[in-house]
């Protein structure tokens, strides 16, 4: 008998159970997806797709959800989310668009500049800044970012020129895009740079040794080389803003207000609300149905544009491999 | 278009990396090397009445084999055709700094070097690993710099200049250099030609001017016939060999003076090296070349100047028929007779 | 005639040799886009850790003004007044519990997923969607997941792990129903990190076990698993620190009540799983103009708090990979360039 429990498994069973397990993300994803639609349904059935476009003020609309109990009456399901769904788009274009450059460049000077005591420090410090909890990157933005724009940057005559519209309190888009930005930023850089230091110095000493001066070789040679993994870094910053609840609630303003362009400068400071910080904003709000529904079905389209996204950065990096293959 | 590119073209691509199959009794085309039939009749040990029937085991490709050095005579030109002296090393010595830990004598990779290099010349560079001829090979480029806390000392005359005066970059648009191990970018074939062409200039050229120059290059380098149908191939799908000729094609684009090769066969089979010490062969009229070279055998068949190294000294210099036929120093002999190294 | 050289000791030997370098390429020779390129990369790298050295002294300097020893160690309380109203080990307490269930759960899954996908992974398809949807799950926000826990624990199936409300509403709203999310959230650092050291482990390893007549899975038991340790601690730490950096799970799935209230009527243990707490994280929040308090103090000080777990959990990662390269000679993907 000692030998039974001395021997394990016979490879078949451990493989399947193994297997088993190892279905159980597949499992989650799947059990995710039926979960968070079926939840939404009821947008759907009573909206059809128009809840993506605009119509009405989104604030009655989801006050009138935050009322409704058990069985609410079908004019309680009326949704247009645009006002959101824009302001998400907002927020992690203007994000991404500032924090992409800035890393590269960053991790340029880090691996190929900087000298050889400054990159060490500067590595492990973005590194840690890579693990900051966003809760602390919110608290930072409300604390110190958000008075300094109220007190020192919004003119009086911004003021009075949406006084009607809305109120500027400080917290608004800038902000937001500002700490959102820094918030990516170390994680592309550290990526950045990872793949920065895998470059073969082959291809280095080869461009030297053709007579290209450093900067150029930089250019036409590393970073093409690590262009996939810029993509990549990029496409995780941006699933990564895309979903950031937190901050977005604590430094954006909390509106459901779109902001306009025409508005000039004052765009820029205008309040406004995210698809995830919609959801953390109300989710002591799910036992009413309809309520429960929206914020579901905003959830659905985060999760989809989750998966897009992931998507895109494949079908993005595939002409790439054409001529990254060693043979 | 020698024996050798022909060679090179000979095997059918699906015959590439097959094993040699055994096919059933067959004549098998006759090939030059091989001895006449009636011989194995004649002189086989157990009389002329018993002998074995001959079986051949037919390839479906013949082995090629090196040709053995009397066949290669013909390759090499007569002595006295050298041109203008290209690089002169004066009493050039590189260190990589830190602690001496040879003791006494320091921590320098080369010592005091002295060499000339002419163009229309081959300068081999031979000597055990660790002998300092690729650090010397590398200092005329300045690529020694790449390493930090590499020193030099000496003077290195590039066409009369002082090297060390010259800007790194315009150093290395007349100064080129083929590696070891091919690199060639992960960018087609023509952006690999033409990338010095392309970064060197301070204006953009564009890509009707690069053409012909890109197709020259190929040309000189051998390779042009077997990529012409698509330039914009991936370089990195290249064979070894074709890898190695497109780093060539690169670093003859520009119309350097002087070629630097160190051990660019060494990763390479037999058929592509020949290939490649073919090349050699035709670039030395334009150019000068220094190879340095770990192959004995490949020193011999390319090199009109040999320079012995050991321990980072210049033991012996001079033609390749003296170092080889009669070296004066005892090391040199040893090391040409394969005592060591 | 060929020359002998001899070879004696020249004066640049003994004096040392001469300049390190020759004269570089001087940037009149470069074009407009390098000099910009050198510029804008130099003012970017001197950004970023301007930012870098703001953030960490402002929090460094703000923390200790803040924190204070009966802070850590007091409970919270309920009070109109900042002074009375406690400290935030409940919340410490809270963030090590729901650490040490989420772990619990996602390293043997993290493992076991890992270990099929290297030693087996037939059929091919499967691997490739089990590698997927491991892919998926990281790149979900964290607010959908918090979303996905609530519809799974409304269940009436699993009601067990939650308060049932009466009128037959399940809450959804415990440390059961966050620590199982809070698993999801873990799973993928340690998945990939197993992996990534399963696939560096040479198989010649592997092959002097089946040669000497082992089944696979004593192999892995036997061999890998161990070849394997930093690897699983490395993945731990990682998913670790993405752990107690979750806020919206918390507030999703845990409440933000002040302290750690088990449900009422149960076994002490089972009861605290079953109950309502809160963490670091929404405890910074709670306490955040964002929140109901406005005590930046105490907010300040629960984030450098937070800070210091993190720094902690990242040297604990440098320590890992630098022993683990010393020892095995294998660059781990953590390591980086440093």
């Amino acid at each position: 008998m000692l030998s039974r429990l001395r021997n394990p498994w016979p490879d078949h069973r451990a493989e399947r159970m193994l297997g088993a397990v190892a279905l159980f993300a597949c499992l989650c994803v799947l059990a995710m997806i039926a979960l968070v639609a079926q939840r939404a349904w009821p947008i759907f059935a009573h909206n059809g797709l128009s809840w993506l476009g605009s119509g009405g003020s989104l604030k009655a609309q989801i006050e009138t959800m935050l009322a409704t109990s058990a069985h609410p009456p079908a004019s309680a399901f009326y949704f247009r989310a645009w006002p959101i769904i824009y302001g998400t788009l907002l927020i992690t274009a203007l994000a991404v668009l500032l924090a992409l450059p800035l890393s590269v460049l960053s991790a340029v000077f880090i691996v190929e500049l900087a000298p050889l005591r400054m990159r060490r420090v500067t590595v492990r410090v973005v590194r840690l800044l890579a693990s900051v909890p966003s809760v602390v990157w919110g608290l930072i933005g409300i604390l110190v970012l958000v008075p300094f724009f109220d007190n020192h940057i919004i003119s009086p005559s911004e003021r009075t020129s949406v006084e009607g519209t809305v109120q500027l309190t400080g917290a608004g888009l800038a902000p937001a895009v500002l700490v959102l930005a820094v918030m990516i930023t170390p994680i592309m850089v550290a990526l950045t740079c990872d793949a920065l230091g895998a470059v073969p110095p082959a291809w280095r000493e080869g461009a030297a040794a053709l007579g290209v001066n450093r900067m150029r070789a930089i250019r036409a040679v590393t970073l093409r080389a690590v262009r996939p993994a810029i993509v990549a870094a990029t496409v995780l910053a941006t699933a990564r803003a895309l979903g950031e609840a937190i901050v977005i609630s604590m430094v954006s303003g909390s509106n459901f207000f779109a902001p306009r362009p025409s508005d000039g400068l004052t765009f820029l400071f205008e309040p406004l609300r995210s698809l995830a910080s919609t959801i953390v904003d109300y989710h002591e709000g799910t036992s009413a149905p309809a309520l429960s529904a929206a914020l579901y079905a905003c959830a659905l389209l985060l999760l989809f544009s989750a998966f897009a996204l992931s998507v895109g950065g494949y079908l993005i990096k595939l002409p790439m491999r054409k001529y990254q293959t060693r043979g | 278009m020698s024996e050798f590119q022909q060679l090179s073209q000979a095997p059918p691509p699906s015959t590439r990396g097959t094993r040699p199959r055994a096919h059933t009794l067959r004549a098998h085309t006759p090939h030059a090397d091989d001895p006449p039939e009636h011989a194995t009749l004649s002189t086989s040990p157990f009389g002329t009445d018993h002998v074995p029937p001959v079986r051949t085991i037919v390839l479906d490709r013949p082995p090629e084999p090196v040709r053995p050095p009397e066949q290669r005579e013909a390759l090499r030109p007569v002595a006295g055709a050298a041109g203008p002296e290209r690089l002169r090393l004066e009493d050039v010595s590189v260190s990589y700094g830190g602690a001496s830990t040879l003791g006494r004598r320091g921590a320098n990779a080369v010592r005091s070097v002295s060499l000339s290099i002419h163009q229309g010349e081959v300068l081999a560079l031979i000597g055990p690993s660790g002998c300092g001829k690729t650090t010397l090979l590398r200092t005329l480029n300045r690529l020694t710099e790449l390493t930090p806390g590499a020193r030099r000392g000496g003077q290195i005359l590039l066409d009369g200049e002082d090297v060390h005066d010259l800007e790194d970059t315009a150093l290395r648009a007349r100064v080129a250099m083929v590696f070891q191990q091919p690199n060639p970018f992960p960018m087609s074939i023509f952006d690999n030609v033409a990338f010095a062409l392309r970064e060197q200039s301070r204006r953009r050229p564009r890509r009707p001017e690069l053409e012909p120059l890109v197709v020259d290059a190929l040309r000189r380098a051998g390779l042009y016939d077997e990529v012409a149908d698509d330039l914009h191939r991936p370089a990195l799908r290249l064979s070894g060999g074709q890898q190695q000729r497109l780093c060539i094609a690169r670093a003859i684009a520009p119309r350097p003076e002087v070629l630097l090769m160190d051990e660019p066969c060494s990763a390479l089979d037999p058929i592509s090296t020949g290939v490649i010490e073919e090349l050699i062969h035709e670039l030395r009229r334009d150019l000068a070349v220094v190879i340095v070279t770990h192959n004995l055998a490949q020193a011999r068949r390319v090199a009109d100047k040999v320079a012995f190294m050991y321990l980072g000294d210049l033991v012996e210099y001079g033609t390749a028929d003296q170092v080889f036929e009669e070296p004066r120093a005892p090391r040199t002999r040893d090391y040409v007779r394969g005592a060591f190294g | 005639m060929s020359t002998l050289v001899s070879h004696p000791i020249s004066a640049a030997d003994r004096s040392g040799i001469g300049p390190r370098r020759g004269r570089g390429s001087s940037m009149r020779t470069w074009r407009w886009s390098d000099r910009l390129l050198l510029l804008a990369a130099w003012a970017a790298g001197l950004t970023l850790c301007a930012i870098a050295a703001a953030i960490v002294l402002y929090m460094g300097y703000r923390g200790i003004q803040y924190l204070s020893p009966e802070l850590i160690f007091s409970r919270p309380q309920a009070s109109l007044t900042q002074a009375g109203s406690g400290g935030f080990l409940d919340p410490l307490l809270g963030t090590m519990l729901l650490t040490v269930i989420g772990v619990a759960i996602a390293a043997p899954l993290a493992i076991c997923s890992a270990l099929w996908i290297v030693e087996y992974g037939r059929p091919n398809w499967l691997a490739r969607v089990v590698e997927s949807g491991i892919e998926i799950v990281a790149g979900t926000p964290d607010i959908v997941i918090a979303f996905f826990g609530l519809a799974i624990f409304q269940l009436h199936l699993l009601s067990f792990a939650s308060e049932t409300a009466e009128g037959g509403g399940v809450t959804g709203r415990s440390f059961l129903a966050a620590g199982a999310m809070m698993s999801l959230i873990a799973l993928p650092p340690i998945f990939v990190t197993v992996r990534d050291g399963l696939q560096t482990v040479p198989s010649h390893m592997r092959e002097a076990a089946f040669a000497l007549g082992k089944t696979r899975i004593a192999t892995i038991r036997r061999v890998l698993l161990p070849g394997v340790r930093s690897n699983i601690a490395t993945g731990v730490t990682l998913g670790v620190s993405r752990i107690i950096a979750d806020t919206a799970i918390v507030i999703v799935l845990l409440g933000s009540t002040l302290r750690i209230s088990p449900q009422p009527g149960g076994a002490p243990v089972l009861g605290v799983l079953k109950g309502l707490g809160s963490t670091l994280t929404s405890y910074i929040y709670e306490n955040s103009p964002a929140g109901e308090g406005g005590a930046p103090q105490k907010a300040y000080a629960a984030a450098f708090v937070l800070m210091l777990f993190v720094l902690a959990l990242n040297l604990v990662v440098e320590r890992i990979s630098r022993a683990q390269a010393r020892s095995s000679g294998f660059v781990t993907a953590v390591e980086g360039i440093v």
